[in-house]
């Protein structure tokens, strides 16, 4: 009989879902505060949403370690760009930032799924869509976590986000308002919470717009 | 490393001769650490129970420390793993001392220490075998931190380690509220004990509990709980089945 090994492994899945939904001069970012391990809730109130920048706003599921180490990362490789450059990194930067990030573990990944959001340099939304490695594509919306399998298809059904492969590129950014994308990631949400057991517990929403930066808040079912 | 062989690779990494260097497995180990918010500040309960596999060997262990002025930290796990890390955070408060500036390191500050010791450690593929809660007070703010052995860690109003997040959290969940009194703590705390010593078979009848508030740190002395053993489904427990033991 070989050795018993008390195996552990390095990673862990805390669950969660994000959202992000871009508008024509709006981003709406939004994810659960659920944090989870195995059947278990560990704790309803943590945070997966982070500031990056003046127009930046990173959600993050996944392993929780592994998520607060790469927003840390990103946050100082920002201040040292502010240092450099005496100016905010602009959205498209931060989001080949977060690649090149992910990309340099590609052989220990960041176990991290997600989503940027935020205003580009002409103002209006954008969203980058990422996989643990740092694969990354500008779209319209996205969801990533554990309730991503639940939201996108019911996005794609609200939004009708138009082909990729169009020539000429048509834009992607939704024409509903401001108000609108919050009521719709709402009711994803709370969708996702009925038949996700990852999702749920309260809803956090970072909306950017021209005025700035605003929180809202929505209690999801605690089972 | 040859990545198309994955298993081969894996067991290299996790177990070859050569890397008897790293953490393997524990081997004395401590069980659950329980911790809730109250008017005053943190309470903190662990037994000191220190087990070997399923020998109940040490059963004087300490796992509630103070950490410098404002902060105490229990541990779950392995002992002598919780042992290195008072080392290195007895050495990070006494620089923070020897600044002699008026600055002194917070319950936050030392909860995001450990985070990031635990965390490095397990980039390595070499854990400090623990689940550490770290509770303080600092100019009136309670914090009340957990950190895992992989380096995933929260901050809430009640947090326990292992097994009392099974048991232990239903409880502080249903009854938990803000501004608990000290007696109210400590009798909600010792109800969690006593479901764990029921319940948890690494448990021991021998427990302490650590209070912070802004003025200090107190740790009890070692005492008992009083259970009950007089269900009748306890008192003759081979009825049903006459000649078992």
């Amino acid at each position: 009989m070989t050795k018993q090994q008390a195996n552990w492994s390095p990673y862990d899945n805390n669950g969660g879902t994000c959202v992000a939904i871009a508008g024509a001069d709006y981003c709406v970012i939004a994810a659960d505060t659920r944090m989870s391990t195995g059947y278990n809730i560990l704790t309803r109130d943590y945070s997966k949403i982070i500031q990056l920048a003046d127009k930046s706003v990173m959600a993050s599921s996944g392993f929780q370690a592994d998520v607060r180490a790469l927003q840390k990362v990103l946050a100082a490789r920002h201040l040292i760009y502010q240092h450099q450059h005496n100016k905010q990194m602009s959205c498209p930067a931060m989001a080949q930032l977060l690649s090149n990030t992910l990309y340099y573990k590609r052989f220990f990944p960041y176990y991290a799924f997600n989503v940027l959001g935020g205003l580009d340099s002409e103002g209006k939304g954008c969203v980058f869509t990422y996989d643990a490695v740092g694969s990354y594509e500008r779209v319209g919306y996205s969801s990533q976590g554990s309730g991503s399998t639940l939201i996108t298809p019911f996005l794609d059904n609200q939004l009708k986000s138009p082909s990729p492969l169009l020539l000429p590129a048509k834009d992607a950014v939704t024409p509903l308002s401001e108000s609108e994308a919050i009521d719709l990631v709402k009711t994803c949400f709370a969708s996702a919470t009925e038949r996700d057991i990852y999702t749920g517990d309260k809803l956090e929403i970072v909306i950017l717009n021209a005025s700035g930066l605003r929180r809202e808040y929505m209690e999801l079912r605690k089972d | 490393m040859n990545l198309a062989d994955s298993t081969q690779a894996m067991n290299n990494l996790l177990g070859s001769e050569a890397d008897s260097q790293r953490t393997l497995y524990p081997y004395v180990t401590g069980t659950s650490v329980v911790g809730i918010k109250y008017k005053d500040g943190i309470l903190l309960a662990a037994d000191m129970g220190g087990s070997y596999g399923s020998t109940l060997r040490y059963k004087t262990v300490e796992r509630l420390k103070p950490v410098g002025k404002h902060s105490i930290i229990g541990a779950s796990g392995e002992i002598s793993d919780f042992q290195e890390i008072m080392r290195y955070l007895d050495e990070l408060i006494l620089y923070d001392n020897m600044w002699d500036d008026g600055n002194s390191l917070g319950p936050k500050e030392v909860h995001n220490y450990l985070t990031r010791m635990m965390y490095n450690r397990r980039n390595k593929f070499n854990p400090l075998w623990n689940s550490l809660v770290l509770g303080g007070v600092k100019n009136g703010q309670k914090y009340l931190g957990t950190v895992s052995m992989i380096g995933v860690h929260y901050e809430d109003n009640h947090v326990a380690t292992g097994f009392g997040n099974h048991l232990a959290r239903p409880i502080l969940r249903d009854e938990w509220h803000e501004n608990l009194t000290f007696e109210e703590g400590v009798k909600l705390l010792e109800k969690c004990m006593r479901v764990l010593l029921y319940r948890d078979r690494s448990a021991v009848n021998k427990l302490q509990i650590a209070k912070i508030t802004e003025a200090g740190v107190t740790i009890s002395q070692p005492y008992a709980l009083k259970t009950s053993w007089d269900l009748s489904a306890f008192k003759n427990p081979t009825a049903g089945a006459e000649g078992s033991w």
